[in-house]
């Protein structure tokens, strides 16, 4: 489990990294927490020339509140976002989703922002993101740009970032008091997930005024689910008055077929797991 | 002395001493054979097949040799007939059908993952650097991958695994009870049952799995001394050392092998491995010591498989439930290669498939099957397993189709404690054992009675989560084994074991046994021993192995056989200790032998307080100024120990599901277990193995699985794929014992390392099925995964064999950039 030789730089600042990467352009992989890129390296699935480290830039660590959302920096560890008392008061399927993730191992040297954008379907936060509707901002040699959501997961370990961009915050609108819960169906512990449910609802009393709904691993990239979000607006947060809407959770979806479940068990599971992912986080579960 | 134990101040055995390895296992701060730095050391790395059957056309190893840092790269054709050959000591039949097994092929691969070349290297990233540079050709050819395929293909014209063999077919072995005079004629009996009785027939699968050991194998030879010092991580020292020499001609006494700590091994490193052969082969051509440590990903690849079964099985019983026959028939995958063991543990199996029924007919037979996948041998159980498995399900199988209670039936049939000891349909004289206390005792633990009320309710209300409860009444033979079964059986080697007893000036004690730990716990158990037999204290007592200069004389450990054998032998020479030693304290004490008692680690003059501690005597004879006339100044002993027979422990095993019908989720509600392993030395280390002994046997049918896809390819490659559990996925498990000592060694132990996995596996089978009869279900294969479980209640369908890919999580090409 030797890597291949490879040259390494750690900057301290973005431009610094910007300009590293704009210098040796395909030949250099950007590392975050290096919990999905150090197992390729190891295995030599891939072998880059240069790998950039972000782990000395202290601007892109961090949560902070910008008023009507958050501001939750790329290299910030998940233990870290997890903890995080904003995180929890305004997007509690964050924080749910992140005591899901991986082991305590992982989630003190994975990064928040490293995970999103090595874009793997199955990754906990990309369901969460699409749900809550989150910015990703990018910064390349032009300056910053924003990317919704759902622009910005592409297909399987892509993502809308150019070669010459770096992921350096997401922002995530506010949802205070919306309960959340995230369902993580998994044959072993420390196991990806075969598909997780990733839900939000705000209530207005018994009924459930607004939900949504992040699909993990239901395809080529994180999904929602609308027509689910949709048809449970205005229902009675009862098992009943869920499961007729979740049951439209696999709607427009392409799930793997694998060793842990062919696409149709898949599409069964959403929608188990969306109706008891709903109730939990309407309090009923 | 007796045999039994003597109450002495503290004693020994029974207590649950801390192991006294633990601190350098533990924190690593020890000899693994990786941690072994030469001066001038060179490193290997392996060049390995990505087919699974292909002609080697070429091999440009130009490009790896001119690469900085690299010193030789080798092919199978530079290195020929002297790197030996890897050898399979039980040849089942006569006219078994074996390939010859080069460690590195010349022409031909057999299996993905097969060595073609070797770097050797100042580092070990120079070597894997190298490795790549190393351009094979192949020329693909058909694969033999699929068993039951494979085992037709000489009479189909599928794909032969070593063409030049014509078959795929290494073995057939059979044991018939009519034919061996040990009870009926099976198809009699089935015929009976057919028209007058019940008859179950099942097919079941035993998945291919991989040991997983913690370690990975690693091995360090090093030529330039005298003899040839192999360091390796390894079950098996002195069986390595053996077969080094048997196929290199490099003479026995010539090479030294160690088996420092070794971190596990579950079987999977009971092997006389091709990578241990090629460095063996690199450090004697090059003169200079060598390392070769595997990957993960090469140990899953390459080192051992194990299981891997299709079960055809017919039960015959009377409409009461009383069996009357069994019938076996076994395929059994070997992989490429017939390893060490080989085709001898299906055979192992063989003996247990009757397990502690009273079947009054049975016929067992195994066609052992030459595949293009990794070679499979000894995995945690070895055989016995799958007998428990088979017929644990069956035994379940058949109380439903009577609509009893399974214990109730298992009672029906099982051998009662009068009857000890018991000779089987199968042979085999089982010495002792009490099935109702254990069974008792479990149900007692269990609350078996308010589970099934629970269950009962809970299909009543048509719950979502249903209860299954799962039972396992298993017996095994352990102690590996009596030489002249292995020699009626044509194994190439005997079972004793031997053990040493060094007395020392100082007064403290070396033991020294032929087993070899890895992790089992022999220094803290053949610890206690010593100190009780010699009435020394514990901490005084060392425990030295697996090392054949050390260890000269050993066969090792696997097969549950430390204690039973190697224990007895250590209990043999530590006798012979206090036999040299009374004569001595006689003549020290002016009192006649015969007047003198043994107790508490001191000789007294009987009615007197005269005495002389055995530490005392051991400087006494050192000194060697005043001993017996004619006697030798030593107490240093010796024991070389054949067990009589195998031995046989028990248990009953109960285990509770809990599985959701929504989802098909498994999860364990609670596990029981009540094993009579004889007289326990260290209640501690018991549990140890217990425990982690059900979690394996639990992982087998949940979890592991190791998959091939069609290409050959094994698609569990890593730990993302192969699910091997953690604590995380476990629950606490209850266990307890009851007691029938051994009557065939001296202190009445029963072997413990296997057992938990042995019984484990079809009680939590058991259990699903049992949570699903209400529909319609009566079988899920292994691994019982949320998607067969769902597909069961929704289609009736058992799920198949995995073929499928597996998901990628890590980025091969390009993709996102962080």
């Amino acid at each position: 489990m030797i890597p291949a030789a490879f040259e390494y730089v750690a900057p301290t600042s973005v431009e610094e990294a910007l300009a590293a990467l704009a210098e040796h352009g395909d030949d250099a992989k950007i590392i975050a927490g290096g919990q999905s890129l150090l197992p390729v390296l190891r295995m030599r699935l891939n072998a880059p020339e240069w790998v950039i480290d972000l782990g000395r830039i202290d601007s892109l660590r961090g949560v902070r509140d910008e008023g009507d959302h958050l501001v939750i920096g790329a290299m910030t560890t998940h233990h870290d976002v997890g903890q995080d008392p904003l995180v929890h008061e305004h997007a509690l399927l964050i924080s749910k989703a992140i005591t899901h993730l991986a082991d305590a191992q992982v989630r003190h040297r994975g990064t928040f922002g490293g995970a999103l954008a090595h874009a793997d379907p199955a990754g906990d936060l990309g369901a969460p993101a699409r749900a809550l509707g989150a910015t990703f901002v990018a910064q390349g040699p032009g300056g910053s740009r924003e990317i919704s959501a759902e622009d910005f997961f592409v297909d399987l370990f892509e993502t809308a970032l150019s070669d010459d961009e770096i992921l350096t915050a997401v922002k995530v609108p506010k949802y205070d008091g919306w309960g959340a819960t995230y369902e993580k169906f998994v044959r072993i512990a420390h196991q990806w997930p075969i598909v997780a449910v990733a839900a939000t609802v705000r209530m207005d009393g018994d009924t459930i005024a607004e939900a949504r709904i992040g699909l993990t691993n239901m395809g080529s990239t994180p999904l929602r689910a609308q027509a689910a979000e949709q048809a449970l607006v205005g229902q009675p947060a009862t098992e009943e008055g869920v499961a007729a809407a979740a049951a439209l959770a696999a709607e427009g979806t392409n799930p793997p077929s694998d060793l842990n479940g062919d696409a149709d068990y898949r599409r069964h599971l959403a929608t188990v797991l969306t109706r008891r992912a709903v109730l939990s986080a309407a309090g009923r579960g | 002395m007796t045999a039994t134990q003597e109450p002495a101040a503290q004693q020994e055995i029974g207590r649950d001493r801390r192991r006294k390895e633990d601190q350098r296992l533990i924190t690593g701060r020890t000899r693994w054979t990786d941690n072994i730095t030469l001066p001038g050391m060179l490193h290997l790395a392996m060049v390995r097949s990505p087919f699974p059957h292909a002609r080697i056309t070429n091999i440009d190893t130009a490009a790896a040799k001119a690469a900085t840092n690299v010193v030789a790269v080798y092919t199978g054709a530079d290195l020929g007939e002297g790197q030996g050959a890897c050898i399979n000591a039980w040849p089942v039949v006569t006219d078994q059908v074996t390939p010859a097994h080069l460690p590195m092929p010349i022409d031909r691969v057999a299996f993905a993952g097969e060595t073609v070349a070797v770097v050797v290297a100042r580092s070990a990233a120079a070597a894997r650097d190298a490795a790549e540079l190393v351009e094979v050709d192949y020329e693909e050819l058909p694969a033999a991958l699929d068993l039951k395929e494979a085992a037709a293909a000489h009479e189909n014209g599928g794909a032969i695994a070593h063409p030049d063999l014509g078959t795929n077919v290494s073995a057939v072995w059979r044991f018939d009870s009519a034919e061996a005079g040990t009870g009926g004629d099976v198809e009699q009996a089935i015929a009976e049952a057919r028209e007058n009785g019940i008859v179950i027939e099942r097919e079941y699968r035993q998945q291919r799995l991989i040991p997983a050991f913690m370690e990975p194998r690693s091995t360090v030879v090093d030529p330039t001394g005298e003899q040839i010092t192999v360091w390796s991580a390894t079950q098996v020292p002195h069986i390595l050392r053996f077969a080094m020499a048997a196929t290199t001609g490099v003479p026995e006494s010539k090479i030294r092998v160690i088996a420092p700590d070794v971190g596990g091994g579950f079987g999977g490193k009971l092997q006389q491995t091709p990578e241990e052969m090629i460095t063996f082969a690199v450090a004697r051509r090059l003169g200079k010591p060598v390392k070769f440590t595997e990957t993960r990903s090469e140990s899953l690849l390459t080192a051992h498989h194990g299981r891997d079964q299709w079960q055809r099985l017919t039960l015959a019983a009377t409409k009461e439930g009383r069996v009357t026959g069994l019938k076996v028939d076994l395929l059994a995958d070997l992989g490429a290669y017939v390893a060490i063991v080989g085709g001898g543990v299906p055979v192992l199996g063989a003996f247990m498939f009757n397990a502690i029924y009273k079947f009054p007919a049975y016929q067992f037979q195994t066609t052992n099957v030459l595949t293009n996948k990794t070679w499979t041998d000894a995995y945690r159980g070895a055989g016995r397993p799958e007998a428990t498995f088979a017929i644990e399900r069956l035994m379940d199988e058949l109380a439903n189709e009577l609509g009893k209670d399974p214990l109730e039936v298992r009672e029906l049939n099982w051998i009662t404690h009068e009857e000890f000891p018991f000779t089987t349909v199968a042979g085999l004289e089982y010495d002792s054992g009490n099935y109702e206390a254990a069974t008792a005792r479990a149900k007692e633990m269990f609350g078996y009675d308010a589970l099934r009320a629970e269950q009962a309710e809970r299909r009543a209300r048509g719950d979502k989560v249903q209860l299954g409860l799962g039972v396992s009444t298993f017996t095994e033979m352990c102690g590996l084994a009596p030489s002249r079964v292995l020699g009626s059986l044509n194994y190439g080697a005997g079972g004793w074991e031997h053990a040493e007893v060094r007395m020392l000036a100082t007064g403290k004690v070396e033991v020294v046994t032929g087993a070899s730990a890895h992790g089992q716990g022999h220094e803290t158990a053949f610890s206690q021993i010593a100190a009780d037999r010699l009435g020394v204290p514990f901490e005084d007592v060392e425990v030295l192995h697996g090392d054949t200069q050390i260890s000269h004389k050993g066969l090792d450990t696997y097969g549950s056989r430390s204690l039973v054998v190697g224990g007895e032998a250590l209990v043999r020479a530590l006798d012979k200790v206090i036999d040299k030693a009374r004569p001595v304290a006689a003549h020290l004490l002016e009192a006649a032998a015969d007047d003198l008692e043994f107790s508490g680690g001191r000789f007294t003059v009987k009615g007197t307080d005269q005495g002389m501690a055995i530490q005392e005597i051991a400087t006494a004879v050192f000194a060697a100024h005043n001993l017996p006339d004619g006697m030798e100044p030593s107490l240093d002993s010796e024991a070389t120990y054949d067990p009589v027979n195998f031995n046989y422990p028990h248990g009953t095993h109960l285990c509770a599901v809990e599985v959701d019908t929504e989802t098909g989720q498994v999860k364990l509600r609670k596990y029981v277990c009540c094993d009579d392993i004889g007289v326990v030395i260290n209640p501690l280390i018991v549990a140890g193995q217990v425990h982690g002994g059900l979690v394996q046997g639990i992982a087998q049918a949940l979890w592991e699985e190791a998959v091939y896809d069609e290409n050959g390819t094994l698609v569990t490659g890593s730990f993302v794929d192969y699910l091997l559990p953690t604590a995380a996925d476990t629950i606490s498990f209850e266990i307890d014992h009851t007691t029938s000592p051994s009557t065939t060694n001296s202190l009445g132990t029963k072997g413990v390392g296997e057992a938990g996995t042995i019984a484990s596996t079809p009680a939590v089978v058991n259990a699903v099925v049992d949570a699903l009869r209400p529909y319609g279900v009566h079988d899920v294969a292994m691994p019982c995964t949320p998607e067969r479980v769902w597909r069961a209640i929704n289609e009736g369908s058992p799920g198949g064999e995995t073929t499928e890919a597996a998901m990628p999580h890590f980025d091969e090409t390009e993709g996102g950039v962080q």
